[in-house]
């Protein structure tokens, strides 16, 4: 950009401020202004520390500042929308600062679910001219009758992070509202904030509003981040979660360091880690733990320490992945590998959020296939190689939510509904006969049985607009919306000493983690271990407990599977001999070893080895295509094994493998058969029929679309309610319409989601006359780490229910027997 | 299979349709994993809280649950009676989920439910959700009925009541074993009573665990919980809190 034009971009009294601050404007943020002044829509990628969010709010507090005086109070200027509520709230924040010092005569300010009703009443009849809110209150605002006025002067909306929501069911949920906000002002500017995504044009288009991209506005890359992978003095393990091994060393970085964000996969990591580095912790140093579980004001205690520099040490979970920056952390720890490159980048850039300075990270691998997997995301960084999610298709049961939303706010024309609706990213390509699927679920719920006409939603009137049917449904439709729907959630809660209800709230967990807890048992959270005393209402009744081996439930590996990216990168390490030299010398030793007694996978083929171990047949298979692809795979080779005869009785699944036991042995099978791409038609089929994960998926869809209602007013239904309801709701509806809109829902999201098919599909082709089987008389070097996870995670599978079941009333049987 | 009674003195056996055989107050009844109670004795089927049209009631405030439920309740029930063509058919209460249901069947699901009073007697004992019992419909309304010495009742009655045979609290169950848990309806006895389990497709379940349930049984209660194609005699060891 060249120098003249800076002062007609940059008032005086902005540039005046950047003086005074001895800064000077970066040239991404004068883009921006540019950007601006010519009404384009923008997407601003730039690395965190870039002045970012500054360069998002630059163009409106210019115009704020030139706005002409005048009649009746001034409509909201600009709406900015963050995934992260304590981001909304936090920009506001720091937003004022520069206003203030600039004399700007600007009113800010945020609003978010927690704020109360009043106030969020008086904003809506006196909107400041900046507000700062959450995609699920920009959903509430569509619903509101009169949002049409409210926003009718408004100039520019700001969504940050997009990177971290356009490829979920938010991210539909807010592209809606977007083409909402666009239909009330028309001339409305959209500024994007992201950082560094491997593929920026799938961003520019999710955020247009018309068929094309909008603008591109490129930072400054940072100083590029220093990586190391920490090769410890232990050996490294060979199975295993927690890198418990790894800790002293741990510790002793966290010494030398200022102050160190410590990342791990899982809140049981989070929970393991800061009991180690507590035992090892003599100094005393002052180590924080924080995940989504712990009550929101112990977290905002931690944050609020964090941000007065008072520790030297946050143990966290992917809830600090996005948000405020902290000047004094200097270092990022990554206990267990980090399963994607973006991830991993986003995390240490949490280090150092200055741009001149590199960014220091450590990753500290729990087992040898993860020392790979730290390895290979290590290098990915260092080329600035990303992966990312693609873009989707939104989702169905999100439509009907807007719909509903659209008729509570104002009677809508179903032909512009459709035409505005295309104007959102991820539906352009949606047809009119979805559109109108949709459209009759949400009046009168789609069903091939037309006995609810009389009991529509919402209704056609004689003008052709479609309203809702009343004020009380109205009022239902907005305590309903959103598009988060977590698993349940409980509360834990002390117990109170004279028995009866709880006490104090800890924090919440997803009730299926108390699902294999008895009364008695005791187990870690929040940095202190709990004696579990049992379930009332939503509520975890817990006493404290000096129990010095609490249960652990389910480590799992990661809530995260392992990138596609990432996963092609191992395979190519495990491969590429001449590399093994990088090594510790335990894993090199290891990978010979696996060459000598088996052998090493081709990098786009698939290695399945046989053997007998202790009176069972074992097959592995190594596709490294994510725990989520591997589950499914199991899944599908189990029953596939059934009928061949060899007596499958279990498998297990992580990022890396797969690996399937029975009864009898399976060195004589025809592999090519068996991993034949069909097993995605009828083998697929049949086991979604008895699968828990669609009515999981089931539940959430029912949930979204408004078909189930978790909240009435002025009273919450229970969540063990609606689990029960949803899941008698799934079989009969299952039974008598089959290709009802919500099941189709359902299967979408299970299929995208949890099953990965997408995945499976295509490393079902890339191996295709690429296997190579190797059948032994022993375990092999890389069978080992899973062998010795079996026996600590549960076995999933269609009929564990009723396995359940038959175990209990087996011990009943015992027990009348012995009586 | 004969029924092994045990020290404590009530038994369980398997039967050989996946039903749990049971003494019970000595009558012998098998409760079967569809949820209805077999008095083989006098051919006698009893089923519990079937809420009839839950569906369209809950569609009539706005929520548009699928209106399959009532077609779906049949279907199992004439499972049910083709299985075992049982003289006689008890409804144990709370057979429509409210006092316009019956109003709103729809007209295949009326047929339906008169064909199955052909070749047998229905009777219909009354519930607080069906309080005058049904109006058109085949069959006769009773507050309550002896059948083999058992009292079929709607709702259970507070303390001890030997031999009594009620439905109303729609008994469920969470139940772990090996470290994972499942929840299902289940009939909950002490050898002396029975409570039945919700039969109707929408029928939601509360846990035995309930207070609810408190002070109903003489000794510790025994579970026996729906299988997809048995009933599972489980201990109440075994059956956690919710």
């Amino acid at each position: 950009m060249d120098g003249a034009a800076l002062p007609a971009l940059l008032p005086a009294r902005f540039a005046d401020w950047f003086t005074a601050r001895g800064w000077s404007p970066r040239s991404h943020q004068l883009a921006m202004l540019e950007k601006a002044r010519s009404g384009r829509d923008a997407l601003l990628i730039a690395p965190t520390g870039g002045g970012k969010t500054l360069a998002g709010f630059l163009p409106s507090l210019v115009e704020l500042m030139q706005r002409p005086p005048r009649n009746g109070p001034p409509g909201l200027h600009t709406l900015y929308i963050s995934p992260l509520k304590a981001l909304a709230t936090d920009v506001a924040r720091n937003l004022t600062a520069p206003v203030t010092e600039m004399g700007l005569p600007i009113t800010i300010e945020a609003r978010t679910g927690d704020m109360s009703v009043a106030k969020r009443q008086r904003q809506r009849l006196h909107p400041p001219d900046i507000l700062l809110t959450t995609p699920e209150q920009l959903a509430l605002f569509c619903a509101w009758e009169g949002s049409r006025a409210f926003f009718a002067d408004l100039s520019q909306v700001i969504i940050d992070e997009i990177h971290a929501i356009h490829s979920s069911k938010r991210g539909d949920l807010l592209s809606l509202g977007l083409a909402r906000l666009q239909e009330f002002a028309p001339n409305l500017r959209r500024t994007g904030l992201s950082a560094t995504v491997n593929d920026p044009d799938m961003l520019r288009r999710w955020l247009s509003p018309g068929p094309g991209m909008v603008d591109l506005v490129m930072g400054e890359p940072g100083a590029p981040a220093v990586i190391d992978v920490l090769l410890s003095d232990n050996r490294v393990p060979w199975a295993g979660h927690t890198a418990q091994h790894a800790m002293a060393e741990v510790y002793e970085v966290i010494k030398g360091a200022r102050t160190a964000l410590v990342f791990v996969n899982t809140r049981f990591q989070a929970e393991f880690a800061f009991q180690e580095l507590w035992r090892l912790n003599d100094d005393n140093l002052p180590i924080a733990l924080h995940h989504g579980s712990l009550a929101p004001e112990q977290r905002r205690k931690v944050e609020a320490a964090m941000a007065r520099g008072d520790l030297r040490a946050v143990i966290c979970t992917s809830t600090l992945d996005l948000g405020i920056d902290w000047g004094a952390v200097d270092l990022v720890i990554q206990l267990a590998a980090p399963k994607g490159s973006s991830r991993l980048v986003q995390r240490v850039g949490r280090a150092n959020h200055r741009l001149d300075e590199a960014s220091r990270a450590l990753l500290v691998p729990a087992n040898r296939f993860e020392m790979l997997e730290c390895r290979a995301a290590a290098d990915a960084v260092a080329e600035n190689a990303l992966d990312g999610d693609p873009a989707r298709d939104g989702a169905l049961d999100v439509l009907a939510q807007h719909i509903m939303a659209c008729a509570c706010g104002e009677p809508f024309d179903e032909d512009g509904l459709y035409t505005e609706v295309c104007h959102a990213g991820p539906f352009k390509g949606l047809t009119r006969d979805s559109f109108n699927e949709v459209l009759q679920f949400v009046s009168t719920g789609g069903y091939a049985l037309k006995t609810y006409d009389h009991f529509r939603r919402i209704v056609k009137g004689r003008d052709g607009k479609w309203r809702v049917r009343n004020p009380q449904t109205a009022l239902r439709h907005r305590l309903n919306s959103g598009a988060i729907v977590g698993p349940e959630l409980l509360s834990i809660r002390m117990s109170s000493r004279r028995g009866g209800g709880g006490g104090r709230k800890i924090g919440e967990m997803e009730e299926w983690y108390f699902e294999g807890l008895t009364n008695g048992d005791t187990f870690l959270f929040g940095g202190q271990v709990w004696r579990f005393e049992g379930i009332v209402g939503l509520d975890v009744l817990v006493t404290r407990s000096h129990d010095p081996d609490p249960k652990i439930p389910s480590w799992g590996g990661s809530k995260f599977p392992l990138s596609t990216y990432l996963a092609k990168r191992v395979r190519g390490m495990v491969h590429d001999e001449a590399g093994w030299r990088r090594l510790p010398d335990d894993v090199r030793e290891w990978l010979e070893a696996q060459k000598q007694h088996s052998s090493i996978p081709a990098t786009d083929g698939l290695l399945i080895e046989t053997f007998p171990h202790q009176k069972r047949h074992f097959m592995y298979c190594y596709p490294f295509e994510g725990r989520l692809a591997h589950t499914t795979l199991a899944m599908l080779l189990t029953r596939r094994l059934d009928r061949l005869g060899v007596g499958p009785v279990g498998y297990l699944a992580n990022d890396y493998a797969v690996s399937v036991w029975a009864l009898e042995s399976m060195a004589d099978i025809d592999f090519d058969v068996l991993f034949q791409e069909d097993m995605l038609g009828d083998d697929l089929e049949a086991w979604l029929e008895e699968s828990y994960l669609m009515k999981r998926s089931f539940r959430q869809c029912a949930q979204i679309s408004g078909l189930i209602e978790r909240r009435f007013p002025g009273q919450e239904k229970s969540g063990r309610q609606v689990t029960f309801s949803s899941d008698l709701i799934f079989d009969v509806l299952r039974r008598h319409q089959p290709d009802h809109l919500m099941l189709k829902c359902a299967r979408t999201d299970a299929s995208q989601g949890l099953l990965d098919l997408r995945r499976l599909g295509e490393f079902l082709a890339r191996i295709r006359g690429r296997i190579q089987v190797t059948r032994l008389d022993k375990l092999s070097p890389f069978a080992v780490p899973m062998l010795m996870e079996i026996g600590k995670e549960p076995v999933y599978g269609g009929r564990a229910g009723e396995m359940v079941l038959e175990a209990a009333s087996l011990e009943a049987l015992i027990e009348e027997a012995m009586a | 299979m004969s029924v092994a009674f045990s020290r404590s003195g009530y038994g369980f056996a398997a039967s050989p349709c996946g039903s749990a055989r049971v003494g019970l107050a000595g009558a012998e009844v098998l409760m079967r994993a569809s949820g209805a109670l077999w008095i083989e004795a006098t051919q006698t089927l009893a089923v519990a809280d079937l809420h009839f049209e839950k569906g369209s009631a809950f569609a009539a405030r706005g929520q548009l649950l699928p209106p399959y439920d009532t077609g779906e309740t049949l279907r199992r029930l004439e499972a049910e009676v083709a299985a075992l063509s049982p003289r006689t058919l008890i409804f144990l209460g709370d057979s429509f989920h409210d006092g316009r249901a019956e109003a709103r069947l729809a007209p295949r699901d009326a047929i339906r439910l008169a064909e199955l009073a052909r070749g047998r007697q229905l009777i219909w004992v009354v519930g607080n959700h069906d309080a005058d019992g049904p109006r058109i419909l085949p069959g006769e309304v009773v507050e309550d009925l002896v059948v083999e010495g058992l009292m079929l009742r709607h709702e259970p009655r507070p303390g001890l009541q030997p031999n009594e045979t009620a439905g109303h609290l729609h008994p469920s169950a969470r139940i772990v074993a090996r470290g994972r848990s499942v929840r299902r309806r289940c009939f909950i006895t002490d050898g002396e009573r029975v409570i039945l389990p919700a039969f109707g497709a929408y029928a939601g379940g509360l846990s035995v665990r309930d207070v609810a349930f408190a002070g109903l049984f003489a000794r510790t209660p025994t579970v026996v919980a729906l299988g997809a194609d048995r009933a599972h005699v489980v201990a109440w060891t075994s059956v956690a809190g919710e």
